[in-house]
């Protein structure tokens, strides 16, 4: 077991202050237009307290639940990539003057945030991109300069109902064993609203050391861990992923593929409330005069034809072919260009999926692999 | 900037509609003045009556072709000019008049107009394509400023416009608003409607209304099979949603009749969509 301390629910405040006090920018779940999202937090009071989630394929409510339980809901539509990689981005800027043209870098001094109810498999999907546009042979400075300042305040899953969540099939979920500074597990019983805090880095010992704690027993542990296998005992989605990517490349011409081009609107939502989807496109703006320039960087989608459009034209016509490619990337071909699936169980492109698309099912259906896990 | 060999010649065209889209070029308040000195603008007598003859090397239109007149006049103006833009709804998609084209017009002209045999229309609204080439379309009711801007600015530059062509959703996400066909169960014609507007609707909790028209690959038969069974639509209203702004675009007549023809309605309801559904929700049976 790591190092673990418990601490009252009215420390959260203190944990926002001391955040707050090293010039955190802190980010964490908040209600807005009916549903929870990642925004700026300022006060404990931001966080949605007493409410939860429903969640189906297509489908998300927001509800009320009478425990007064901070973290009780699953994930909402936007994942901290939002924050880590921003969209759109100004990466520089040029002026034409009497004296020459004069660039401007625009992104000097990016803000240090301090994240807070990371779950799991966000944890995973930062790791994911980690690889991608941090650690691999090309770093993206954007990217870098943001996350190598992140704080990470991991919220085990606990005390909600994860209908389209498969972190369980994943194996990134729903407790994370590392890669935060502080992890919390939020513990509900009758008369004592407390966190179990595991402590990550040295970082997060020192922001704790400014918390009223007391060690945790063997009791807040044996809770904790209650809470969290109900969690992956009640997972709304599984998938099998042994032989997953091989048995996918191998069913290219699937029929299936037809019948989900048939239900696909190629607009686009999955890979944006993806945690991993992390393409991008580079155009130049300019003014009317042409005095002014910018590069900018936007989010590209592997469903609109400009994301293939070359030489006159567009390689995947059909959206069939558009969506084989973002699922066997997800499930396949991440695999052999990045050594992880692309995928981490968040459930996120089968809720926001206006017309309830199921990636479990339709992966299960072309690879012919079904899976029904053990109980932990 | 490089120096200008000439200033363009601009011209701003009307058919029928409702001024709006020549409101967005006028609404350019900031650019205004720095539009009126890179180009000559020669023809626009929503700004201005001085009129300056053409050819002319940038013709905005605005409006649909419905008249016999306006027909004639299409084509002038394509001949006095380089480039020709179709701007708006009215110009690229027949606009919202064009519900006529699914009605008798004899039988719509004794309804609205006292003295029918006085008007002389076409039986069909169509988009300036219809009639002559066009070289671009601006989509929307109204067209966006940006859109707009960007395209003048291209053609300055004499490089190609950057003006998207896939769906609002991408711009509702890139935002961060919620969906409101998700978390609120709207009906909303973004995932088959063109950007442009800046997730206008969705943003102040609404339906997007489709001013844009389609996008690039519209799937309505998907999106309308949800509406009927997750929505709780009925096929009948399914009808005006696709019949408004861009009742004439292609993708948008095809998604109307689809929905006012009972076949159509039948088609929709066994489609793979909709199976899927069924069999989900009595595999799973819980809630």
């Amino acid at each position: 077991m790591p190092e673990a301390v418990v601490v009252e629910a009215s420390q959260l405040a203190n944990l926002l202050a001391a955040l707050q006090a090293r010039k955190y920018r802190v980010i964490g779940p908040t209600v807005r237009d009916g549903a929870i999202i990642y925004d700026d937090l300022t006060t404990v009071s931001d966080l949605p307290v007493g409410w939860t989630d429903e969640q189906e394929a297509g489908e998300y409510r927001l509800r009320r639940r009478d425990d007064g339980a901070y973290f009780g809901y699953a994930v909402g539509p936007y994942a901290w990539k939002r924050f880590l990689h921003p969209s759109p981005f100004t990466l520089w800027r040029a002026r034409r003057t009497p004296d020459g043209v004069i660039v401007e870098l625009t992104d000097a001094e990016p803000s240090r945030f301090a994240f807070l109810g990371v779950r799991p498999c966000d944890l995973a999907a930062i790791g994911i991109l980690d690889r991608v546009l941090r650690d691999g042979p090309y770093v993206d400075p954007s990217y870098r300069d943001r996350r190598d300042h992140v704080f990470i305040v991991t919220v085990q899953c606990a005390n909600f109902s994860p209908s389209t969540c498969f972190c369980v099939s994943m194996g990134t979920g729903p407790r994370a064993e590392n890669g935060f500074d502080l992890a919390l597990t939020e513990l509900l019983d009758p008369g004592s609203h407390r966190f179990l805090v595991e402590i990550g880095s040295e970082r997060g010992a020192e922001i704790l050391r400014e918390l009223a704690h007391r060690p945790a027993s063997a009791s807040d542990w044996e809770t904790a861990t209650r809470l969290v296998h109900k969690t992956a005992a009640r997972m709304g989605r599984q998938l099998e992923v042994r032989g997953l990517p091989e048995a996918l490349l191998a069913n290219l011409e699937h029929h299936r593929w037809d019948h989900v081009a048939a239900r696909c609107l190629t607009c686009g939502n999955c890979t944006m409330v993806c945690p991993t989807c992390f393409c991008f496109s580079v155009e130049d703006r300019s003014d009317l005069t042409g005095s002014v320039i910018e590069r900018v960087r936007t989010a590209d989608v592997c469903f609109t034809t400009a994301f293939t459009y070359t030489a006159g034209k567009s390689l995947r016509q059909s959206a069939r072919s558009r969506y084989r490619q973002w699922l066997t990337h997800k499930l396949a071909t991440w695999v052999t260009q990045f050594g992880t699936f692309g995928c981490v169980g968040c459930g996120r492109c089968i809720t926001w999926c206006p017309v309830g698309i199921d990636i479990t099912e339709e992966a299960a259906a072309i690879s012919g692999l079904t899976r029904k896990d053990e109980r932990p | 900037m490089p120096r200008q060999r000439h200033r363009p010649k601009l011209a701003v065209w009307k058919f029928a509609s409702c001024d709006g889209c020549q409101l967005t070029l006028l609404d350019c308040e900031d650019e205004l003045l720095l539009m009126s000195e890179l180009f000559e603008i020669a023809y626009f007598l929503e700004a201005s009556s001085a009129v300056v003859r053409g050819p002319y090397d940038l013709s905005l239109v605005e409006g649909s072709i419905t008249t016999p007149e306006e027909v004639e006049r299409i084509h002038a103006i394509r001949r006095q000019s380089r480039i020709l833009v179709a701007m708006g709804a009215c110009a690229t998609a027949g606009g919202i008049q064009a519900v006529r084209n699914f009605a008798d017009v004899e039988d719509m002209k004794r309804v609205v107009y006292a003295s029918p045999e006085y008007v002389r229309t076409l039986e069909h609204s169509l988009p300036a394509s219809a009639y002559v080439p066009v070289d671009f379309e601006l989509p929307g009711c109204p067209p966006s400023k940006a859109q707009v801007l960007e395209f003048l600015t291209a053609f300055l530059q004499g490089r190609r416009p950057s003006i998207p062509t896939h769906s609002v959703c991408i711009d509702c996400k890139r935002q961060g608003v919620v969906c409101v066909m998700v978390a609120e169960g709207i009906p909303c014609l973004g995932p088959v409607t063109r950007t442009g507007c800046d997730a206008l609707c969705p943003r102040y909790r609404r339906g997007c209304y489709g001013c844009f028209g389609p996008m690039e690959s519209p799937n309505t038969e998907s999106l309308s099979a949800w509406f009927l069974v997750r929505s709780g639509l009925a096929p009948q209203q399914l009808v005006p949603l696709y019949r408004s702004f861009n009742a004439a675009a292609p993708a948008f007549v095809e998604a109307s009749q689809r929905s006012a023809d009972p076949i159509g309605v039948q088609q929709a309801t066994e489609s793979p969509w909709t199976q899927a559904v069924n069999e989900r929700e009595s595999a799973n049976g819980e809630p």
